[in-house]
């Protein structure tokens, strides 16, 4: 599964650079953050609450940092565990650009969930996962150099772009299921945009993986 | 008495006994029940598909408030407990058994599915249990799964089980392959299908729940539980897992909401839950939540499938192929090997007169939730498969699809299939005439312009079935690998004021046995059926009895009760032969009362009753006290219910909704005790049946093993406002094979709807073939991909 993601964040490529490798900046930013604590040059671990519709827990969180390239990027991977709420890892390679006077963020994302997370918690994936983006856009454009955080194409901060990479094809094992007498999206399927179950989850990974990488 | 006695006999639609207390909260449920010192258990599943466990840590668990013990697998190992056991051997084609992996009650260094139990917590309170469930630290090192069907048998795909090379546990068959590829050879055409019967989640209203109990005084180990055979509980608890021998262990399951053949199997949480009271001495209970129902009851169907149908130029049957991959899950459960091979193969010849049949089904391990025995078992995946192969031929062909059916229906009984079972009694034709004639098949044509000129694509199905039930003759499942033979029990007692109680090995979880099983007792015996108490679900009161599944409660379990009542017939006339100084030949027993035959003489029941315990002056040596006796009854054969459904279906186009218009289900029961309950076991099984045809998915994901329809979110069951007012019939043909002539009744909707649905909305999109569900999306798209289709011709 892969998924990818653009902002524009209106600051130098240096300071948002500069800016996430900020760990009280990046601690205040992420939604629910308890702490972000570095165990060696390039690991991490991290405390997040989160709520997944009827899930919540405590995120407990290992990340590793690739392929360093200050200021264009790196990879990070590492995975989250939430106890009996599931767990999730995957892998996101993160590229910032100069765009327009500001800074272009991009990443790609391969990611998975497990346990009532990806059991029960799917459908709610999709909504809390651009509530958290949004809150931590927010957080971090006014911590960042106080100007609110212009995205690129649209007036207030999100997630763009999202649909760029992996969509899959139309596959009898992604169907999701109507509930009774409500028409599924007729395109659902037919492969025209990815399901919730399916890009949700990369959503919050992307986001879990952008705030550890935001604790570097 | 009279009057109301013939308002209670057999036939009567009598309203159901036990709905009283059902429905207004008297009933005891499993989870009703609480016990003195009761501590409640929480596990710990696995969040992965497939892993190895490096390391389990319980000590913070242990430490946290309320934690009474936590157990892990290596407990269950440290006490040499056996595994969960399958029941059923099935033997390769090259004689090889089949390869079963290790079923482990607390996983032990590997887990298998999501859901896997890793842990069993036991607290003060539930709250507690869950809390410190959620403190064990386990160390998971995760692996690749296998889990798609149509992969999980190459080489590089993940092992489940190292006894089992590339996940395959059996590659069983059945039928003469000579004869079918010579049918095949001089046939006129070939119908080639590729079918698929999907996953269901069993869903009973009642989740799973348990409470274990050990006496310290007596060593008896109590197991409440939510089953369908409390006896093979108890067997398979006792000699093959060892928790306690079987005098010392006493298996109750008291009333059951629904099991649909999920609550047959013995599963690790109840074992656990009476394994651990000892170590605790203290009841421990558990009741599963639904997320857990989801993960862990044993699933149902999951099928591929590849059949070719060979007919001569007249549309005869001449010979059917069939190569199957059957999902068995990552462990084998109770019943599990004999769904996909002697509950299905031998059913392939469906109501035809199918000269040449050869099936071959590969049962393959994968990481998901074991697949057992749901509603129908085996059977309703044959009649899928033989009812979209007929009339898919038949619509090939250009012949409708009635007169394919009647060209090639088995006229002649007995009939002896190529796949072992013998035919013994039916008339498919009957019930074909019915169900058209109630649908109005000749107007159809009609209705589908009508709905046409609405925007609307009418299509009608048909599905003529037939099922294999009473299960079963012991010696022929014994022959074909069964650990058990299928007889049941039932014990008569008649208490000295005349009201009886009947013990009975069948076990009611929602199929009314206390109304049905008193209408015999009743009708029989000549009094009102509020004199008779049916006694079923626990081992200290009835000695031994099989259980309740495959539709075989009323051709056996009632049958035992026939046999029980001759004997008490039989001594009561002796006593009353003595008590009015006659010859026991002259006695006649009619509406409750002996008569001496030609005389004014006669004695009431509740007079016969009494003095077969006061027994003064009986002849001793001839006639014992007292008036009880007891039965088993194992059938000469299966009985085998058949029938015709009737599907027309109406699809909105734009929306891909589909619209069930009419259904009609034609039966033939043999002989029906209570057409009420009968009408209800019709209703359900068809919603059941429209459920797996347009609805439920069990899905995992490819490459995870994560189960995505975890909740009612995404498993999408059938409501009253998907399913249409049915129009249900009825033909007749006893039952030869056990003295009532009945044949079950309780799978057969669920058996025969799928393919009459699935038949009719191929029928009103002009396509070969959809894939179950045929939700709307799947609907839409094919209607997408048909049209450039149409537009071109």
């Amino acid at each position: 599964m892969e998924m990818s993601g653009e902002y524009k964040i209106p600051a130098p490529r240096e300071e948002v650079w500069a800016a996430l490798n900020d760990p009280e900046v990046l601690q205040k930013s992420i939604p629910g953050a308890e702490s972000v604590t570095k165990t060696a040059d390039d690991e991490f671990e991290a405390v997040a609450k989160a709520k997944v519709g009827p899930v919540s827990a405590r995120f407990k969180g290992k990340v590793k940092l690739t392929d360093i390239d200050p200021p264009n990027g790196y990879t990070i991977s590492g995975e989250g565990n939430g106890g009996a709420a599931g767990f999730a890892k995957g892998s996101a390679k993160v590229t910032l650009t100069e765009a327009d006077g500001g800074t272009l963020l991009a990443y790609t994302v391969n990611a998975q969930v497990g346990g009532k997370l990806a059991q029960i918690g799917q459908r709610f994936i999709d909504s809390t996962a651009s509530r958290m983006s949004q809150e931590f856009f927010d957080n971090f454009s006014q911590l960042a150099g106080g100007s609110r955080v212009e995205p690129a194409a649209s007036e207030t901060p999100e997630l763009i772009n999202e649909m760029e990479h992996g969509i899959p094809g139309k596959s009898p094992d992604y169907d999701a299921i109507s509930p009774t007498g409500v028409p599924m999206m007729p395109d659902e399927e037919a492969g025209m945009s990815l399901s919730p179950w399916v890009w949700g989850p990369l959503v919050i990974i992307a986001l879990i993986l952008l705030l550890w990488f935001i604790g570097f | 008495m009279s009057d109301k006695a013939s308002g209670e006999g057999i036939g009567q639609p009598v309203r159901r006994k036990e709905d009283f207390r059902f429905i207004t909260g008297n009933g005891h449920y499993t989870d009703d029940i609480n016990r003195t010192g009761q501590t409640w258990a929480c596990f710990l599943r696995s969040p992965h598909a497939h892993a190895r466990i490096r390391s389990i840590d319980t000590s913070a668990a242990e430490a946290a408030p309320g934690v009474v013990a936590v157990f892990t697998g290596k407990h269950v190992a440290d006490d040499e407990l056996g595994g969960l056991i399958c029941g059923w051997t099935v033997t390769s084609k090259d004689g090889t058994p089949m390869k079963v992996g290790a079923h482990p009650i607390l996983a032990l260094d590997t887990v298998r599915y999501v859901g896997d139990h890793v842990a069993m917590v036991v607290a003060e309170t539930l709250a507690d249990a869950r809390a410190a469930a959620e403190l064990i630290d386990v160390d998971y090192e995760a692996l690749s799964a296998a889990v798609a069907l149509s992969t999980c048998q190459n080489e590089k795909t993940a092992q489940v089980h190292p006894e089992a090379p590339r996940n395959t546990c059996f590659e069983w068959e059945l039928g003469n392959k000579a004869e079918t590829e010579a049918a095949f050879a001089r046939a006129d055409r070939v119908v080639k299908l590729d079918l698929t019967n999907n996953r269901l989640i069993p869903n009973a209203m009642e989740p799973r729940a348990a409470i274990g109990e050990f006496d310290k005084g007596s060593g008896i180990y109590t197991l409440h539980t939510t089953s369908q055979n409390p006896h093979v509980a108890r067997l398979v608890l006792s000699a093959f897992v060892g928790v306690a021998p079987e005098h010392k262990l006493r298996v109750i399951a008291p009333d059951v909401g629904g099991g649909f053949g999920s609550k047959i199997f013995i599963y690790a949480e109840e074992t656990a839950c009476v394994w651990a009271a000892a170590k605790v001495g203290r009841p421990i209970k558990w009741t599963g939540d639904r997320s857990e129902a989801f993960l862990s009851d044993a699933h149902g169907r999951d099928h591929l499938s590849h059949a070719e149908l060979a007919l001569d130029s007249e549309g005869k049957f001449l010979g059917l192929r069939v190569k199957t991959i059957a999902n068995l899950g990552a462990y084998l459960s109770t019943f599990s090997a004999a769904v996909p091979t002697y509950l299905y193969g031998t059913l392939l010849s469906g109501q035809y007169d199918l000269p040449a049949i050869h099936v071959e089904v590969d049962g393959v391990y994968t990481h998901t939730a074991p697949v057992d025995a749901y509603r129908g078992a085996g059977r309703p995946e044959a009649t899928y498969l033989v009812e979209r192969m007929v009339e898919t031929a038949a619509r090939e062909i250009g012949m409708d699809p009635a007169e394919l059916r009647r060209r090639n229906y088995i006229r002649t009984f007995p009939h002896q299939t190529p796949v072992i079972m013998n035919y013994d009694a039916g008339d498919y034709e009957a019930s074909l005439d019915a169900a058209m004639k109630a649908i109005d098949y000749a107007g159809f044509p009609a209705r589908k312009s009508e709905a046409a000129s609405r925007g609307k694509l009418r299509g009608i199905g048909m599905s003529s079935y037939i099922e294999a039930c009473g299960l079963a003759p012991s010696a022929a499942v014994g022959s074909l690998g069964a650990g058990v033979g299928l007889w049941e029990s039932a014990e008569v007692r008649v208490n000295p004021t005349g009201n009886v109680e009947v013990m009975t090995g069948s076990h009611s979880h929602g199929q009314g046995h206390e109304t049905t099983f008193a209408q015999l007792v009743a009708s029989r015996l000549g009094i009102p059926m509020e004199q008779v108490e049916i006694v079923h679900g626990d081992t200290d009161k009835v000695q031994f009895g099989m259980g309740t599944y495959g539709s075989r409660s009323g051709a056996v379990g009632m049958s035992a009760i026939v046999k029980a009542l001759d004997k008490i017939e039989a001594k009561a006339k002796k006593i009353a032969a003595h008590l009015m100084e006659a010859a026991v030949e002259d006695i006649t027993f009619e509406n409750g009362t002996f008569t001496v035959q030609g005389t004014d003489k006669s004695l009431a029941w509740a007079e016969l009753s009494l003095a077969a315990y006061t027994a003064h002056g009986f002849p001793s040596g001839e006639i014992e006290p007292g008036l009880k006796e007891g039965a088993f009854y194992d059938p000469t054969n299966f009985t085998f219910p058949a029938g015709c459904h009737i599907c027309e279906v109406e699809i909105d186009p734009d929306t891909g909704i589909t619209k069930i218009a009419k259904f009609v289900a034609v039966d033939d029961f043999g002989t029906v005790i209570n057409p009420l309950i009968v009408e209800g076991q019709v209703h359900g099984g068809i919603a059941q049946g429209v459920g797996q045809a347009l609805l439920e998915h069990g899905v995992y994901d490819a490459e995870s093993g994560q189960l995505i329809t975890g909740s009612y979110m995404d498993y999408c069951m059938p409501r009253a406002d998907d399913l249409p007012s049915f129009t249900l019939g009825f033909t007749k043909t006893e039952s030869p094979s056990n003295p009532l002539g009945m044949k079950g009744c309780g799978e057969a909707g669920a058996i025969a709807s799928p393919p009459a649905v699935i038949n009719a909305i191929t029928d009103a999109l002009g396509i070969r073939d959809i894939e179950m569900p045929a939700t709307p999306a799947r609907v839409w798209s094919a209607l997408q991909a048909a049209a450039p289709r149409a537009a071109a011709e």
